[in-house]
This record gives structure tokens, C-alpha cells and sequence, in this order.
């Protein structure tokens, strides 16, 4: 059943963003993207990654689109015979780069025995935690995220909300009209 | 059939073939939205190699911290403030310029 569930969802995933760079009006491209957000979250369900999977819906499916469309819809092509969503002249070099640079890709993760190489790993020193791990996936990030005392992300956490702040005042005061 | 069900190497192939249809709608768009969807594909098939690491995990200590679920959090918080970021910066420019075509914002070409 997963084994279905994972090529229904790979191949969704993957066609519809073969849509995103290739459909002729940018609005089809915005509208395949949703799907791709979509499948993602699908394929974090699909790694017990349930925190991830919402997220992934909330911020992307749900706001980063409506941003691209807002953006779409502000940004106008003044002309109807214009094509919204055209491909640049060197396109083939693109292809080709991204070509060569997928291959590598596959060609690393697949010929390596990746499980191997953990294995010998020598960090073991943040095993000497002494919170009790919860069993819950979304209440081990969540402590893994906040907690004061146990191995935590507090310090990144915070400056990702500094992130966060800096990113709104600047997306103000750029796009404001003066 | 063994070889259809998924281990990890499904997921990082899937990563890559995602991240490479990224990068070419990256490179080849020409419209500045078009180059931002391609970057938040490429981002995206970051993540998915991120927690598909953290779920075969084999290494003891690691494998009960979801370290790349924490680190897929952070990317996806990088990514809302980078679209916001960028989107202002497009709108900016289209109100100058009137075009969001990349290759006519050559200002600072020589």
C-alpha cells in the first residue's frame, strides 16, 4: 500500500513540476505548483513526518501561492499576444546543466553505500541526553525545537524569528509606494 | 517487484529529479516569478531529502533526534521570508519599469 502511495505520489509530483517549468501562461505554472506543494506534504506523510506535512500545506500551499498569485495578478504582461511565461534564448544550456547536474546527483546517491558509511560515524557524543523522549513524532519536535534544558534548537529558533521579522519590514518597505 | 518499494535511495532520486527541474526553470525562465517558482521547487527537494534522511536513519544517537525534520523547519522558514523578500522586490520593479522580463532588467549589466 505505501509502495503504491509513494509512485502515485512521486509521479504526480514530478509531473506536475515538469508543468511548472514548462506550461506556456505563468497562471498554469502557479496552479501546477500548488499540486507540487501538495505531493510533498504527501511524501512527508509518507516518512512519518506528520508536523512537516502540515506545515508544508499551511506555508506553502497556503501562503507562498497566494503571494506568487498576488504578485502574478499585480504584474500584469500588458500585452494579450505576449507570451506570460516564455523560455530565455540559452535555454538548452540551462537544460543541459541541469541535466548533468542531476546525474551527478543520482549517480552519488545511488552508487554509494550510504547505510555503511553511517554506520562508522564517529559522533556519538549527543546521545547523553537526559529528558525523557517522548513517543509522540510532533511532541519530540516541539521539544526538540523549544525546550531549555534538553539538547534543543532554542538559539536557531530564535534567530529564525529574527529572520522571519527582518523579512516582513523588508518586504514593506520595498514594495511600498513612495 | 523488490526493487519498487521505496528506500531511501527512491526518496534521495526523487530529490534530485526534482531539484533538477528546479534549477532548469530557474535558468531558462525569463520571467522573474517563473525563476522564483523554480527556486522554491529546488527548495522543496531539499526538504524532502532532509526528512527522508531523518526517517532511515541507522545511527543510534541520531536516530532519535529528527535532525532533518528540524532542519527541513528551518528551510521552509527561509523560504516564506525569501519569497516574501523577493516578491516586494519584483513588485518594485514592475512599478518602475513595467516589465518583470529578467532580461530587460540589465541596469547594472556592462
Amino acid at each position: 500500500m505505501a509502495t503504491l502511495l509513494f509512485w502515485v505520489v512521486a509521479i504526480v509530483l514530478v509531473g506536475s513540476a515538469l508543468m511548472v517549468v514548462g506550461a506556456r501562461k505563468i497562471v498554469h505554472s502557479a496552479l501546477a505548483l500548488v499540486v507540487v506543494f501538495a505531493m510533498a506534504a504527501g511524501i512527508y506523510l509518507l516518512l512519518n513526518a506528520e508536523f512537516i506535512a502540515i506545515v508544508q500545506i499551511l506555508i506553502y500551499a497556503g501562503a507562498v501561492t497566494i503571494l506568487i498569485l498576488f504578485a502574478l495578478m499585480l504584474t500584469r504582461v500588458s500585452n494579450q499576444n505576449e507570451l506570460t511565461n516564455p523560455n530565455s534564448k540559452t535555454w538548452w544550456a540551462a537544460l543541459i546543466l541541469s541535466a548533468l547536474v542531476g546525474a551527478g546527483v543520482i549517480l552519488a546517491s545511488t552508487f554509494t553505500h550510504s547505510t555503511t558509511l553511517l554506520e562508522k560515524s564517529p559522533v556519538a557524543a549527543y546521545g547523553s541526553n537526559s529528558c525523557p523522549l517522548p513517543t509522540n513524532n510532533v511532541a519530540y519536535i516541539g521539544q526538540l525545537l523549544y525546550s531549555p534544558s534538553c539538547y534543543s534548537y532554542v538559539l536557531p529558533f530564535e534567530i529564525a524569528s529574527l529572520v522571519l521579522l527582518v523579512a516582513i519590514i523588508g518586504a514593506i518597505v520595498i514594495a511600498r509606494e513612495d | 517487484m523488490d526493487f519498487l518499494h521505496p528506500t531511501l535511495n527512491h526518496f534521495l532520486v526523487l530529490g534530485a529529479v526534482l531539484f533538477c527541474i528546479g534549477l532548469y526553470g530557474a535558468l531558462a525562465k525569463r520571467n522573474a516569478i517563473a525563476i522564483l517558482m523554480g527556486i522554491e521547487i529546488m527548495l522543496n527537494a531539499v526538504n524532502i531529502t532532509l526528512v527522508a534522511f531523518s526517517f532511515y536513519n541507522t545511527v543510534k544517537p541520531f536516530s532519535t533526534y529528527l535532525t532533518g525534520q528540524i532542519f527541513a523547519i528551518f528551510i521552509i522558514t527561509v523560504a516564506a521570508a525569501e519569497a516574501a523578500v523577493a516578491l516586494a522586490m519584483i513588485i518594485s520593479i514592475y512599478r518602475k519599469r513595467s516589465t518583470v522580463d529578467v532580461g530587460e532588467i540589465n541596469l547594472m549589466k556592462w
